[in-house]
């Protein structure tokens, strides 16, 4: 059997004089590393092909710890780093990694943690609420700040400038002309052909990460349910395993597959209402009448079986909120049905339609190599031979029982990213009839556990969008000190600015909407 | 083409009538608001949407309002692209303090006579965010509002609910001077 990626890197580490403490946080290895190692440590993870997931600090009494989630094959290892505040610097790991690049502007504009050499010096989730060497996250910074009356708009942002004959520049957002998240794209195109495109985002900043701090757990699962709403399941979820993680408390296998069933049905809900607007988006009103119908049909019977619509609130540290009985159960299982028969009229309508076929195949193309590269993730990743699966590759209750097959796909465009997300609704309905016929029986809610001071958890949780990454530590009394989620889009953003180079200008909505990030849960 | 003419065909009308009114107010609400977009709209209501902060939960069912089922268009209400064509703003959101110049000026944008909406709770009383460093606490803390729609999110009932609350209560209101200027 071969060597695991984390036992090669433990050995790299050692052989370049790189000492790493080793302890764990539940089953995922903890390595605390020197700060001025920071880097070097990035590079040889880089050297083994290792993605870097996440970033993250937290404020301690006179210090402040930074860290960098890696993972490959399914192996996830937490790097820690100690930084004194009187010397709050440490090398930069996105001159390795593109996708730590906002994550550590993050991280130095939240709590002022600098990152010397990082290659961008621009604030990223700043804007103008707060001023300049202020820091939200830091603990003598009150939660209401001082904002003044009324907060200016952050006009000069440092967009990268392209001159020369015949290019101009487009400033979109923050407010959109359709029913969508704030945030602004500034792009420069030559006639109709985008050179380049840069994003700001930052407009939805609502203060999460400092809102969670002194939450207790229930308080902290419903401010992860709103994250991101389309997300609420997943995200709630993931907050709940941090949690239950950190006190040790074991939720009952009902609750779990209760769990694993509302997590595929926000899949399933989100696939549908996506693929229609895609269509759509390049004027294709059938796809969008269809899967617009299916989304209600499927959201309707949620709020009797649920408690609500989207499933907002259903997830509640140590379970669920509702038990379903065997009649919704026979009644889930008669709609999975119903909407495969759906499907199978409405996939192949729009698969022959060669109009979809003109603008949907080789727009927006994203080559395996920059995926890879940016770190992506979820059906944009998998849509570019990103093969990863939380669900399988680190299967956590209920989908260690189950078949998990992933759905890949290889051309990296728009096409592909609708197909592998049909696919998905398939392979989630699967799921559900497997979930929804073998129930186990028994309680939905597990006693809470008041866990110890400083215990932490960390969560991976695969989301319709893809993996969720969840940190708590707990204060004493129950309460928390830090949370952190870092949802996919964090990662997926930055790959929309290079997906739609050499697209048209007007095929911008359509390769968007493709990705569909989540603004309210990249900016917390 | 034929796959997709037979589907269209065989899933007929979907768009929701009048069954049992007690069960289901949608169509009546509807007829309602029809009649009294009539009398100050001439059978038009431009509705411009504004995040302004929300978690994109009240977008969802916002954008519930366009599938065939609820199918708002067929009351004469649909959704501008720009604040220039809106009579009413429908808020969403608790105002991210990095959203509010941007609130005011598609306020300001928006010709009048205009109507705010704000809805979900986070617009309507802050919600789970509240006020903060981050936030402005709600959308009368910012611009005037008409009407409020609770809900986290408002199911979209309780939305065409709010806009026939809107239309009801509508004055004729011109008072720029209550959102405070830039």
């Amino acid at each position: 059997m071969s060597q695991s990626w984390r036992d090669m890197y433990s050995q790299l580490l050692s052989s370049n004089q790189i000492s790493h403490t080793s302890s764990s946080i539940q089953d995922t290895p903890l390595w605390q590393i020197e700060s001025s190692q920071w880097q070097r440590a990035a590079e040889l993870a880089k050297e083994l092909s290792a993605r870097w997931v996440a970033g993250w600090a937290e404020q301690l009494e006179d210090s402040f710890n930074v860290n960098a989630l890696l993972e490959k094959d399914g192996d996830y290892v937490l790097l820690r780093t100690t930084v004194a505040e009187q010397h709050l610097q440490l090398p930069s790991q996105s001159t390795i990694y593109a996708a730590a690049n906002r994550s550590e502007r993050h991280t130095r504009d939240l709590l002022g943690v600098h990152f010397t050499d990082c290659p961008d010096h621009r604030p990223w989730l700043k804007h103008q609420a707060w001023q300049k060497h202020e820091y939200p996250l830091r603990k003598d910074f009150p939660l209401s700040g001082q904002p003044q009356d009324i907060t200016p708009p952050d006009m000069d942002y440092a967009f990268v400038k392209a001159r020369g004959h015949g290019v101009y520049e487009i400033p979109v957002g923050p407010v959109h002309a359709g029913i969508i998240e704030p945030g602004h794209f500034r792009f420069q195109a030559v006639g109709e052909t985008i050179l380049n495109l840069e994003e700001h985002l930052g407009y939805v900043h609502k203060g999460i990460e400092k809102l969670a701090v002194q939450r207790s757990p229930e308080k902290l699962a419903r401010l992860a349910a709103r994250i991101s709403g389309d997300s609420t399941v997943a995200h709630a979820w993931a907050a709940c395993q941090a949690m239950e993680q950190a006190a040790s408390v074991d939720i009952p296998s009902r609750a779990a597959w209760l769990r694993g069933i509302a997590c595929e049905r926000e899949r399933i809900a989100n696939h549908l209402g996506d693929i229609g607007a895609i269509c759509n988006d390049v004027g294709f009103a059938f796809a969008q009448m269809q899967f617009s119908r299916l989304r209600e049909q499927w959201l309707r019977p949620q709020l009797q079986d649920f408690g609500h619509r989207l499933m907002m609130d259903y997830i509640v540290p140590g379970g669920v909120s509702h038990d379903i009985n065997q009649d919704a159960c026979e009644r889930q299982l008669q709609a999975l049905k119903t909407l495969r028969q759906e499907l199978d009229d409405i996939v192949p309508a729009i698969d022959m339609n060669s109009s979809l076929e003109d603008r949907l195949y080789t727009a927006g193309y994203l080559s395996p190599q920059t995926a890879q590269d940016f770190g992506v993730v979820g059906y944009v990743g998998r849509a570019s031979s990103q093969d990863f699966d939380v669900r399988r590759d680190k299967p956590y209750a209920p989908y260690h029982t189950l078949q998990i097959d992933a759905v890949l796909e290889e051309q990296g465009d728009v096409a592909s990213r609708v197909w592998v997300r049909v696919k998905e609704i398939f392979a989630s309905i699967k799921l559900l009839q497997q979930m929804l016929s073998q129930l186990p029986d028994g309680d939905i809610k597990a006693d809470w556990k008041t866990p110890q001071a400083n215990a932490e958890g960390l969560a991976m949780i695969d989301g319709w969008r893809g993996e969720i990454i969840s940190y708590v530590r707990f204060d004493e009394d129950n309460r928390i000190s830090r949370f952190y989620a870092r949802d996919p889009s964090c990662v997926n953003w930055p790959a929309l600015e290079k997906i739609v180079l050499n697209n048209i200008v007007p095929d911008f909505p359509v390769c968007n909407k493709s990705l569909n990030g989540s603004y309210s849960g990249h900016d917390l | 083409m034929l796959r997709l003419f037979s589907k269209t065909l065989k899933t007929g009308v979907v768009t929701e009538r009048i069954k049992k009114p007690a069960a289901d107010e949608l169509e009546q609400l509807g007829i309602e608001v029809k009649q009294q977009i009539d009398r100050h709209f001439k059978g038009s209501l431009a509705i411009r949407a504004v995040d302004a902060g929300s978690c994109n939960g009240c977008e969802l069912e916002i954008h519930a309002l366009n599938n065939p089922i609820y199918d708002i268009e067929r009351f004469g209400i649909h959704f501008a692209a720009s604040p220039r064509h809106a009579d009413v703003l429908l808020v969403t959101g608790p105002v991210s303090r990095h959203m509010q110049s941007a609130l005011l000026r598609v306020w300001q944008a928006t010709p009048e006579p205009k109507w705010v909406i704000a809805a979900g709770d986070c617009a309507v009383c802050g919600g789970e965010f509240g006020e903060s460093y981050a936030c402005c606490g709600s959308v009368d803390k910012v611009v005037p509002v008409d009407v409020a729609i609770p809900g986290c999110p408002p199911t979209p009932e309780m939305l065409l609910k709010g806009i026939l609350g809107l239309i009801n209560g509508a004055k004729t209101r011109s008072q720029p001077s209550d959102a405070r200027q830039k």
